[in-house]
């Protein structure tokens, strides 16, 4: 049995898995990839001692850091479900089961899907939910963004400088996000964005041609070979039934966090933390492993 | 016994970064082609494998879409 499996190997799970092996605790982590979100982030340059770094590079510094430790890490392995019964975590995954005496889950986030008709037909055929990977492909062409929040304004900023023309779908009446990266894409010349605007299906033959918009109550069709999905995230929460939840099917956390089943803790984007930075996810992850160490020792387990 | 092995990424990848570090740890020799600075690669990467997502790796022939270890790993035999 293990003293911890930890859930996950964004910055909270590699952070928490950090502190636990320092702490000598019998550890496990279990995860579908390693960085998480963090990987797939474009240009991050708001993570304290990187004026600059990429998405990609700061992943690979965090797993970097884990290996440094004897750390047993299950990849591409999905949890799929967890439940205590007296002093044992049950962790089921699609690959085995595990018992553990503490748990964190720091499952995360992913992309929300658009539910328009040809969005599952054309994913991968020119429509994509990562601008990071897929973004370089697009070079010369014309794509539409969908969304009006960071992670939109992030991938317009990737495809403005290789894309002949950008469209922001923006279902809201103006962008969000911040207000840097916002003033960036509008001073953008080949950037033209849709206000009010929703996408009501997404066209195409064996690949994209086009999206078609719904914008002040008349349909319109743009030609695009691209479509980037950036309308927001959920919570990967789903394998934890009995833990508590809010409304959005983020994981109630308290300040140490625990949830409502004693030894069970979880950190990151999948927790109802506010804000959801990668720095507060590793500062959540390390504070979630000290709390499990914690738990351990006071239960003399 | 050795298969030549193409890949067909990006730089900023996550999933072809380390598709190509299981590669390297693996002792495999591979091409690998940044569709992102050669257009004619990027379209021969759609065209064999009739999607456009990265990575898209070629061994001898056969043709595995994404970061797919155990396939990339049948196909090696390692």
């Amino acid at each position: 049995m293990y003293d911890l499996v930890i859930i996950g190997a964004g910055p909270a799970g590699i952070t928490a898995s950090v502190y636990a092996a320092r702490k000598s605790m019998n550890l496990l982590v279990i995860s579908k990839d390693v960085g998480g979100q963090a990987a797939w982030s474009g240009d991050i340059e708001n993570y304290t001692g990187y004026q600059f770094i990429s998405g990609p590079d700061l992943a690979a510094k965090f797993e970097e850091h884990m290996r440094k430790f004897d750390i047993k890490l299950k990849e591409n392995e999905e949890v799929a479900g967890l439940n205590k019964q007296e002093n044992i975590v049950y962790i089921k995954t699609n690959k085995g089961s595990y018992e553990t005496k503490t748990a964190i889950i720091a499952s995360g986030k992913r992309s929300k899907e658009l539910g328009v008709a040809g969005e599952k037909e054309f994913k991968n055929r020119g429509l994509t939910y990562c601008a990071t990977c897929d973004g370089p492909l697009f070079t010369g062409k014309t794509v539409a963004v969908i969304g009006g929040g960071n992670s939109c304004l992030d991938a317009a900023l990737q495809l403005m400088r290789i894309a002949r023309q950008v469209y922001i779908i923006n279902i809201t009446s103006s962008l969000g996000g911040d207000a840097v990266m916002r003033q960036r894409v509008q001073e953008s010349k080949i950037v033209t964005v849709f206000n009010n605007t929703q996408v009501a299906s997404v066209l195409g033959d064996r690949m994209v041609t086009g999206v078609k918009i719904k914008m002040e109550g008349r349909e319109e069709m743009l030609s695009v070979q691209g479509v980037f999905v950036e309308i927001g995230l959920i919570p990967n929460s789903e394998f934890a039934s009995n833990v508590e939840k809010n409304q959005f099917g983020e994981i109630k956390v308290n300040s140490s966090n625990e949830t409502n089943i004693p030894g069970i803790f979880a950190a990151g984007d999948v927790t109802d933390v506010p804000e959801k930075q990668i720095i507060i996810a590793a500062g959540e992850g390390s504070k979630a492993a000290l709390s499990a160490f914690r738990y351990l020792v006071q239960h003399k387990f | 016994m050795d298969k030549k092995v193409k890949i067909y990424s990006t730089s900023s990848c996550p999933y072809c970064i380390r598709a190509k570090q299981f590669l390297k740890d693996n002792n495999i020799a591979f091409e690998d082609i940044d569709v992102s600075l050669n257009q004619a690669a990027a379209g021969e990467m759609v065209k064999i494998s009739g999607q456009m997502g990265v990575p898209v790796l070629d061994i001898a022939g056969e043709i595995i879409v994404g970061f797919d270890k155990e396939k990339i790993k049948q196909a090696l035999s390692v």
